[in-house]
């Protein structure tokens, strides 16, 4: 009976602190409720998640001119792992009301309704934008599912010191980047070129852009997959032919193995997006001020294409309970100049509205031997071409990773990579019901 | 546990070298410990590397930017560094003590009382062993949700409370711990059961509590899927997903790998200090023995 009355006991306490820790932590799980109930007579409390460093400091901007909305920031892990734990937030029914959405993740969000139409509080927005960019976050619809905050057009990063030593010029075409890797490589086996990283699909989806594929479209009610079109079995099957002579080498970016060929100075290029410095600033910093860019090499010559790698939006959560609030702050910040300027300064972002690109003067340290970085930046930015992301580009990614890391390891036929993409995608969204146009 | 354990390994078997198989347990472990070891002296000597010794130097030559490295991180967001650590201590002190709590007084039940339904109880108890908690994140998010107490302290602490593993462990160390008969001398001087928990089963148990919390303490230190599932807000995370947000910055900002390799070292320093405390409670095990059985 002892055990009995102890066990009643412990339940009764376990009970206890359950019911305080309702009423403790009540400002976030039971906010929906109460900020309807409450909205008029305090201020609104949003809340964010983001990985913009800093964004803190411009959220407080913001909040010390509107009293009546209030953001806090949380700061969450970047990547296709935000993309995850929002997408389960939403599910569960409890997500931010504000979420950083990277462009190729945003019509998954759409798919799985966690993110809310903004049509009508960003109509005066639009024009902020040019119309690739807005393109992203409408996904050809007439509605917009997010406010753009940055974007990534791609460019060739390439070591003027070293160009000079191999003597070898800034090649204009693919031709031209294929000759200049055998000839680097033949003057010193240890060398390389540029390396295909089978790590980065994002960076595989920006070149074949380039190349202007078009992954997937939408056809009246039917989705279209072409992850393997002709445009990205060229750009598949050019890099493959290249690592398979062994001018170009297979590790993957952002490794510490790539970060040590950079310092090393055995990596001469990196076709990356306009957010490069930061990531050469702090992984390579003994090379500064001896990179260099230029527009990406080009499939014919003559062309001037580029492709868009990274990049997210501001998204407004469908089931947050102050939906308008949410939308004039995303608004605000990118496209608002002061928000812009401390974008720029405290985030290091490349925002994506047309202003915000024409705040970007001073060139970035690391680049101080080009002053022209960003009026190079926008010029080779107005080339830069999308294409439309589909609702389950997690899969297509992965399938990426998969393949190519084989690939590579194998120094097989890309082009076949690619087409197990093509499978596995068209393969997922059969099995979640997605109608797809043959 | 390896690195504590070799010196006195190692102190026995000198004396008896002669012995040919005594070499070979040293050895063993002396490999284990290597192996341990290996890891952590390099996560010990990164630290002291400055951003652009990191991946520009030798290995395990050490660096010149501790302390720049230190201030960085202290400096990192205000100093949020410690609002994590002080996450970390309350989510694995207080869940390794709550759990601690659970484990001993249900393994010390399901030892010493028989009344029906304890087998099923724990049989379900050693199937839930085998249930790896990863695969329970998910549903338990999903759970916390519904009662609105996702994104709390207790969504973090409660799920780590029931710990099946330590009442199993808690239940054979009760069962050789405790002489049934020392129980029935209890009994008949009058002592209450509740008493006979505390002054007599406690005592003889403590060894093996420290072991559970020891257990405990580490598992929810190092958890990193649990708290990344059920924490929104950035100030309720702990070390393991706050250093994860510097890692995993997005693609257009670089990771701050000194930041997090000097977080790493820091966060290993409350570990080995608790290890090297906790140390002499294994060691009143040896005079624990109150009967001969």
């Amino acid at each position: 009976m002892r055990v009995n009355r102890l066990a009643v006991a412990a339940v009764a306490i376990l009970a206890t602190a359950l019911s305080t820790a309702c009423s403790g932590g009540s400002d976030e799980p039971s906010g929906q409720a109460a900020s309807q109930s409450a909205a008029p007579a305090g201020p609104v409390k949003l809340t964010y998640w983001t990985w913009v460093p800093n964004m803190d400091k411009i959220v407080t901007a913001w909040n010390q001119a509107h009293p009546d909305i209030q953001v806090t920031v949380s700061k969450q892990a970047g990547g296709d792992d935000a993309a995850a734990k929002f997408l389960t937030a939403a599910k569960a029914g409890n997500p931010p009301d504000l979420v950083q959405a990277e462009y190729q993740m945003l019509p998954s969000f759409v798919a799985a309704d966690a993110v809310a139409d903004l049509k009508a509080e960003t109509a005066q927005a639009k024009a902020e934008f040019s119309a690739g960019i807005w393109g992203l976050v409408t996904l050809g619809t007439d509605a917009v599912y997010a406010v753009p905050q940055d974007s990534g057009p791609m460019m060739l990063y390439y070591r003027k010191d070293l160009f000079a030593k191999y003597g070898i010029e800034v090649p204009k075409t693919w031709d031209e980047y294929a000759e200049a890797a055998r000839a680097v490589h033949r003057k010193d086996p240890k060398v390389f070129l540029g390396t295909f990283s089978s790590k980065d699909p994002g960076w595989f989806a920006g070149l074949s852009q380039q190349a202007g594929a078009q992954w997937w479209s939408i056809s009246g009610d039917a989705w279209k997959v072409a992850v393997n079109d002709e445009a990205t079995k060229k750009v598949a099957s050019y890099w493959g032919g290249l690592v398979k002579e062994g001018v170009i080498d297979g590790m993957p970016y952002f490794t510490p193995e790539w970060n040590k060929a950079l310092n090393d100075g055995r990596l001469l290029t990196w076709p990356s997006a306009v957010w490069g410095p930061g990531v050469l600033s702090s992984n390579a910093p003994k090379a500064k001020g001896k990179w260099a860019i230029a527009p990406l090499p080009q499939w014919n010559a003559g062309e001037n294409h580029s492709g868009f790698w990274g990049g997210s939006s501001t998204a407004v959560a469908a089931k947050s309970p102050n939906k308008a609030a949410a939308a004039k702050f995303a608004t605000w910040l990118n496209t608002d100049p002061q928000a812009l300027g401390l974008l720029i300064k405290e985030g290091a972002v490349y925002p994506a509205s047309t202003k915000g690109a024409a705040l970007m003067t001073e060139a970035p340290d690391y680049f101080s031997n080009q002053p022209d970085f960003w009026k190079q930046a926008a010029d080779i930015g107005a080339t830069a071409r999308g294409f439309t992301f589909g609702p389950n580009v997690g899969v297509t990614y992965n399938a990426y990773k998969d393949a190519f890391d084989k690939a590579v390891a194998a120094k097989s036929d890309f082009a076949a990579a690619v087409q197990s993409m093509q499978d596995a995608t068209v393969a997922d969204m059969q099995k979640s019901g997605f109608t797809l146009a043959q | 546990m390896a690195a504590t354990a070799l010196p006195r390994t190692r102190g026995h078997a000198r004396p008896s070298a002669r012995r040919p198989l005594g070499i070979v347990p040293t050895g063993v472990l002396v490999l284990g410990a290597i192996y341990t070891l290996f890891p952590v002296s390099w996560v010990v000597v990164a630290a002291t590397k400055s951003k652009a010794e990191l991946f520009s130097t030798s290995t395990f030559a050490p660096g010149t930017g501790l302390l720049s490295n230190l201030a960085d991180l202290f400096a990192y967001r205000d100093g949020v560094f410690w609002l994590w650590l002080l996450n970390t201590v309350l989510y694995a002190g207080g869940g390794a003590v709550l759990s601690t709590a659970v484990s001993t007084i249900s393994g010390y039940t399901l030892a010493k009382y028989s009344f029906p339904g304890r087998g099923l109880i724990f049989n379900l108890l050693i199937g839930g062993i085998l249930v790896p908690s990863v695969v329970l994140a998910i549903p338990q998010y999903l759970l916390f949700s519904k009662a609105g107490l996702a994104d709390t302290y207790w969504s973090v602490l409660l799920p780590q409370i029931l710990h099946p593993y330590s009442i199993y462990l808690a239940r054979i160390y009760s069962q050789a711990a405790i002489p049934g008969s020392l129980l029935e001398a209890g009994r008949l001087d009058g002592a209450g059961e509740w008493r006979l928990f505390r002054q007599v089963a406690l005592p003889l148990l403590t060894p093996g509590m420290a072991t559970i919390f020891l257990f405990q303490f580490v598992a929810i230190w190092n958890n990193f899927l649990l708290p990344f599932i059920m924490l929104g807000d950035d100030h309720r995370f702990p070390l393991t997903v706050g250093l994860y947000t510097l890692l995993a910055a997005g693609a257009n900002q670089p990771s701050l790998y000194n930041l997090i390799i000097t977080g790493t070292m820091l966060s290993l320093i409350p570990l080995i200090a608790l290890f090297l405390t906790m140390q002499r409670y294994w060691r009143t095990d040896l005079s624990g023995g109150a009967v001969k059985s």
